[in-house]
């Protein structure tokens, strides 16, 4: 039996034929170039930064800065270091990347709704700006905004109100802002347990309704206690809240929260661009769930409202997740544009005037690309996780 | 009474039409426009909108427009609209640049060949697709260079700073296609390789540089990549910016691509290799020529993110349509009409981008009708 055997097993192939061997000697040849590529660039790099007098390393880092930024979270000013320019920008380009993202995914759903709308104009008005919107350069948007608009705006003497104490110039947008005094803890306080309350109360009614069938009117609950109850007890205890309100003292607005037109170009442009994006991806999301799932809802008894909110929103949301994570991984790294009209983001400060005034580009090339693989990379993670979750689980 | 009512066999009734307000217009504007309380005030609210907004928008652009003239007093004239006649002065800069006028015709050439090439890809009849496109791709980049740029044949020579305006925009965007088509393919192929360490490269080099935004990679190419070369301490800025375009858009065509190689079904690797085809002449032959059609409309949509792009070169300093414009804005003989400007600029992109959108959907449609499930 064993000599059959043998006979039947295939000759060996030569080893230069074997694919195995084929496979390592590739991937050598692959690290080999890889690696004299590599360090040629190192070493260039190394040679050429010597010759004109750059210093490397990270000592940069502690120098002081020397210079002021715009709009900072966080207190800055010139004898502060350069790695607080690092954290200033960071924040900042958070800042302008989670206020985006808010305001896009409101607009995108919206636009994303209307566009499937039954009425004729709602649907066409969507799509008219869908269409213009997208095709368009989000540089020259931001542009738009900011030089032919925001620009334009009367001077801050000519300052126009828009009521409830917020001005509008060319220095920016100024709303007033709230003050807490003695007492309105208590008021964050009970807004919180009824927040929490809520979750448990959501819980419980969840649970209760696939025991027994049974509906508890969640929302209206949730509506009384976190918003209900907390104005309840801010009218007992007084109001304890007062604004603060932009004022005009010299040559600027004094008080009050003040939005530069840098941001509020910045967002307008990134808020209407991204949506349109958003608007296609919800809209693809709805068109995904099929119409018998709609009918075999409401044969089964469930409300139109229902339907959408148990039914069709949650199936929608599995196609939708996916590339909105990538919209709004888009609009991060999009945020960077923030350079182009002067928005202290981490691009413009780091990247922009910490580099121009080190010198070292390698460094800041380094640390900048580093946060925004960090952000992608999360945010990726965070997808791949999802998907998991959300997968259909298939029999 | 009766008498008028005629009488029927049963069955032989006529049809009777439906009600008056189903049908025809009057039915048509109960479904969509006034179909509950609701919907009639949107309706009513976006056509309030749509009369305080558009009239004032057409006089502004059409009706009050100057459109001619030299200078700027031409357009500062009481309740004059748009002022087309700032973009007219400056029409030839927003083309091409600082481009010499004398030498116009070798970009007008260069461009009138590639649309003169690209007709018979559309033309269904037409038999060598495949040849005409590869000619496309390889040589004419070669022909367009020298006769943009010049310096052989007695050709005089333009510098790549004279570059601009819609001409260098164009420019970008072709060689950022054309050069990251053959790296993405490798790249694609990289990844779905099963050598563990080509496979790792493929996905670190795609992920890196998407994980990253374009201007960082601009900012890099421009400081960055004359420290890397011994001897490279300046070369060119257009062929800088190029090189890290180049580098970031491979990394999205490789995803494109990718996507195209998943699509074909594992029965056409098996019988590749069934037929004993060496990996590349099963990816030469059989897998890349079907994947490769399959993801047009993906590159298509790809070259419309690129072509939008391209306006952050002027980050760097080089004069695409964008920056020439936002230059001519910041002209003191001709200063107040940004929106002039910007309008004029977005209606450019606009026409470009939404056309290959269609196209794009056009396609899409074609290709599928083989591969509907």
């Amino acid at each position: 039996m064993s000599e059959h055997d043998s006979e039947l097993t295939p000759s060996k192939p030569a080893f230069w034929n074997d694919p195995k061997y084929r496979a390592l000697f590739f991937q050598i040849v692959l690290v080999l170039a890889l690696g004299y590529f590599i360090v040629n660039i190192v070493d260039n790099t190394l040679t050429n930064m010597e010759s004109r007098g750059i210093s490397t390393g990270f000592a940069f880092l502690t120098e002081p800065a020397g210079f002021g930024i715009l709009q900072t979270l966080i207190e800055f000013d010139e004898s502060h270091t350069y790695g607080r320019t690092f954290v200033v920008g960071l924040l900042n380009t958070l800042l302008v990347s989670g206020l985006g993202i808010l305001l896009a995914t409101l607009l995108g759903f919206i636009m994303g709704v209307a566009r499937l709308s039954r009425n004729w104009v709602v649907a066409k008005l969507a799509t008219v700006y869908i269409e213009t919107f997208r095709n368009i350069p989000l540089l020259l948007q931001i542009f738009f905004w900011y030089f032919a608009v925001l620009g334009t705006l009367p001077s801050v003497r000519e300052s126009m109100s828009l009521g409830a104490g917020i001005e509008f110039n060319n220095r920016g947008l100024y709303l007033p802002a709230p003050v807490p005094e003695a007492g309105f803890s208590l008021v964050m306080w009970v807004f919180l347990i009824g927040f929490i309350a809520t979750l448990f109360i959501r819980h419980w009614a969840r649970k209760r309704q696939e025991d027994t069938g049974q509906q508890f009117p969640v929302f209206l609950t949730a509506l009384g206690l976190i918003i209900g109850l907390p104005l309840v007890v801010f009218l007992i205890s007084g109001t304890p809240l007062s604004w603060n309100y932009p004022t005009l003292r010299g040559f600027n607005f004094q008080g009050g929260i003040a939005i530069i037109p840098e941001l509020l170009a910045l967002l307008l442009a990134l808020t209407i661009y991204t949506g349109t994006f958003i608007a296609e991806t919800v809209r693809a999301g709805i068109n995904a769930v099929s119409h018998g799932q709609t009918e075999a809802a409401l044969s089964m008894g469930l409300s139109h409202g229902q339907t959408m909110r148990l039914i069709i929103i949650p199936q929608a949301m599995r196609v939708i997740i996916p590339p909105l994570t990538s919209q709004y991984l888009n609009l991060a790294k999009n945020s960077s544009l923030a350079t182009a009209v002067g928005y202290p983001d981490l691009v413009a400060v780091f990247m922009g005037t910490t580099l121009n005034q080190t010198g070292q580009a390698v460094e800041i090339t380094m640390m900048t690309m580093a946060v925004y693989l960090t952000i992608s990379l999360t945010i990726s993670m965070f997808m791949n996780w999802y998907n998991k979750k959300m997968a259909l689980v298939e029999r | 009474m009766t008498t008028n009512t005629p009488s029927f066999a049963p069955g032989d009734h006529p049809d009777m039409e439906p009600p008056v307000s189903t049908r025809g217009i009057i039915g048509w504007l109960r479904a969509n426009l006034f179909s509950g309380f609701v919907d009639t005030g949107l309706t009513l609210f976006v056509f309030y909108l749509l009369y305080l907004y558009i009239p004032p928008l057409i006089d502004w652009i059409f009706i009050d427009a100057v459109w001619s003239g030299s200078s700027r007093e031409v357009c500062e004239v009481e309740g004059a609209g748009a002022c087309w006649a700032f973009i007219g002065s400056r029409f030839t800069q927003f083309m091409y640049g600082f481009y010499p006028e004398q030498l116009f015709w070798r970009p007008n050439t260069a461009g009138l060949l590639l649309i003169g090439l690209m007709i018979p890809l559309f033309i269904d009849a037409f038999q060598r697709k495949w040849l005409l496109a590869g000619f496309i791709l390889v040589v004419y980049p070669f022909i367009a260079f020298l006769l943009i740029h010049g310096g052989y044949f007695g050709l005089e020579e333009v510098e790549t700073s004279k570059w601009g305006g819609l001409m260098l925009t164009l420019v970008l965007s072709a060689v950022g296609i054309v050069a990251s088509l053959p790296i993405g393919i490798v790249l694609a192929l990289g990844r779905r390789s099963e050598m563990p360490i080509v496979k790792s490269v493929s996905v670190v080099y795609i992920e890196f540089w998407r994980g990253v935004p374009l201007i960082t990679v601009l900012f890099m190419s421009s400081v960055m990549l004359p420290l890397f070369f011994s001897d490279g301490t300046d070369f060119d800025k257009l062929l800088r910016a190029m090189i890290g375009i180049i580098m970031f858009q491979s990394a999205y065509m490789a995803e494109v691509i990718r996507g195209g190689l998943q699509a074909i079904p594992r029965g056409q690797y098996e019988a590749a290799e069934a037929l004993g085809l060496t990996y590349w002449k099963s990816m030469g032959l059989i897998i890349l020529p079907q994947a490769l059609k399959l993801v047009i409309p993906g590159i298509v949509n790809t070259f419309i993110a690129l072509f939008k792009d391209t306006t952050l070169v002027l980050i760097i300093g080089l004069f695409d349509l964008l920056a020439i414009i936002q230059q001519a804005n910041s002209d003191s003989s001709w200063l107040g009409f940004d929106t002039e400007g910007y309008v004029f600029a977005a209606s450019i992109f606009w026409i470009f981008c939404f056309g290959m959108s269609r196209y794009s959907i056009a396609l899409e449609a074609k290709l599928n009708t083989g591969h509907k499930r």
